[in-house]
């Protein structure tokens, strides 16, 4: 089936990129403002109001990436910058980079305003004003060739690599020939797969990224001497990390790899992309790549995905703040146990009775209804996590030094 | 759901295929597209778990996904369960070390 088919409404952002939410978020820029953010949105009582924040204080640069690309995400339509004010990350230059990207942006000190009640009160005020200012958002018509979506697994199984990922990934074939952007990440389980990542790249430029970026991976696992499998996995039928790997590696497709990302970066063009969440080498003691799923999804949402999936065997619950989460289930038993929060049963592939083709389209169907308004089920259950560590990562491109 | 038992085979180059829920010895179906091929398992072999699909000589490279997923550490017949007792990463060494049935490092002292 041709995904050119669906189109729904989505909101206009000021540098071309279109939203499928229009939140407004508020951005804490330390743990000792988190209470007074989180209850600015609580009291706002409206599922489009979003809270993130780095616990700080300390202005690390790749958290403020993070921060700033969320900031700048399609999905959002307005920024609150909640500060304390006295730490080193500047929630005033948070919210330049909100005004900068055409969006109604604001900031705050709590010392500055008198206190919690005082500061949660002249917030309140700011995003239910921002509110109505969203009302007035331009409307425009957009399909699959204008969204990026993320992939990631958590809580795998064995149905993860037959069923789950590799529906995701006969949907990501289908993505890139409409036109749009698929990213993939946990290069960290791309273990013996370098002859497979090298001969997937769209170009010598990729292929050279892809290479530094498996090799710096495989420097990680041998450093910390722990790759990424676990003896769950081993009890549940994984024999080894390649057999781990590839049931990840799946949900790549098929299509060329046209590059990798690192976090907070936006794909320069359309097509199929990797993203490397491993800390750079020199920094490695300080960062761990994936300390949890909400971690991985933050980074896909980092680069700008308006909508991610989080494929599970034995089942999560969790959505994010800025982008719906669609949970992808291989495991038509975790598909019936935990009904409320899985998203998608792709298990049919496994019996015969549905073809891939046929449940790729399904998911189509699925994301294009979401994108539409429809809430995910994360979003149905009010899940809005987040997670944004302390890492080291440069920004830089084959051929830097 | 299922009839009989059965076992998914991901591509037709594999020479392993994943079983969809418990298999007792004796008859299983191999599905996948394209494929509805019958052998016999030649023990238990537990959910999730592979069973060969031919005949794998020690040495030989387990293939599942149509790439190599490991080696066979000894001759494995057609029908039987391959996992940590029969194979290794090429890669991992410690998983080598690994309780087959639980999976608890046995290298570690306490």
């Amino acid at each position: 089936m041709d995904l050119s088919q669906y189109k729904w409404q989505g909101y206009a952002r000021t540098d071309g990129r279109k939203g499928i939410r229009n939140k407004v978020l508020v951005v804490y820029t330390v743990e000792c403002a988190a209470f007074v953010a989180k209850e600015i949105a609580r009291q706002a009582n409206n599922k489009d109001v979003d809270v993130i924040g780095f616990s700080g204080c300390t202005d690390n640069a790749y958290a403020i990436r993070l921060l700033v690309s969320l900031i700048k995400h399609p999905n959002v339509g307005a920024v609150l910058a909640v500060g304390l004010g006295c730490e080193y990350v500047q929630p005033q230059r948070l919210a330049d980079a909100g005004a900068d990207a055409g969006k109604p942006s604001d900031w705050l000190y709590i010392q500055n305003e008198g206190g919690t009640a005082k500061a949660i009160e002249k917030g309140l005020g700011v995003v239910l004003n921002m509110l109505t200012e969203l009302k007035k958002t331009p409307r425009v018509e957009m399909g699959f060739c204008d969204l990026v979506i993320g992939a990631e697994c958590g809580g795998s199984d064995y149905t993860s690599g037959l069923a789950g990922n590799t529906v995701v990934g006969a949907f990501y074939d289908k993505l890139v020939d409409t036109g749009g952007t698929a990213v993939f990440e946990e290069i960290v389980e791309a273990v013996g797969l370098i002859d497979l990542l090298q001969k997937r790249a769209a170009n010598d430029k990729a292929r050279e990224e892809l290479t530094q970026t498996y090799n710096k991976a495989m420097d990680y696992c041998k450093s910390v001497r722990q790759y990424s499998i676990s003896p769950g996995n081993f009890v549940g039928g994984l024999s080894t990390i390649e057999e781990k790997s590839m049931g990840a590696f799946i949900k790549s497709g098929t299509k060329p790899i046209d590059g990798v990302l690192q976090v907070s970066e936006a794909p320069t063009r359309k097509g199929l992309w990797l993203l490397d969440s491993t800390p750079d080498p020199h920094w490695m003691q300080f960062g761990i790549t994936n300390p949890n799923d909400n971690e991985g999804l933050m980074d896909l949402i980092g680069c700008g995905a308006q909508v991610v999936f989080l494929v599970t065997g034995r089942g999560n619950v969790v959505g994010s703040a800025v982008a719906p989460v669609i949970k992808i289930t291989g495991n038509h038993e975790t598909f019936m146990n935990m009904n409320d929060d899985m998203d998608f049963d792709a298990s049919a592939v496994l019996y015969g009775s549905k073809r891939l083709e046929e449940c790729a389209d399904e998911l189509a169907a699925y994301v294009a209804g979401v994108c539409g308004g429809g809430e995910s089920r994360a979003e149905r259950l009010g899940h809005k996590e987040y997670f944004i560590p302390y890492k080291y990562q440069n920004i830089k491109r084959c051929g830097d030094d | 759901m299922t009839m009989g038992q059965k076992a998914f085979q991901i591509n037709a180059a594999d020479n392993v295929a994943t079983a969809l829920s418990e298999v007792a010895p004796g008859e299983i179906t191999i599905t996948g597209e394209g494929l509805k091929d019958k052998i016999t398992a030649a023990e238990v072999i537990p959910q999730g778990h592979k069973i060969a699909v031919r005949d794998i000589k020690q040495g030989e490279p387990i293939i599942k996904y149509g790439v190599p997923i490991g080696t066979a550490t000894a001759d494995i017949h057609n029908g039987a369960w391959v996992h940590l007792h029969c194979m290794r990463s090429n890669y991992d060494e410690r998983s080598s070390h690994l309780d087959i049935y639980t999976g608890v490092p046995l290298d570690q002292e306490y």
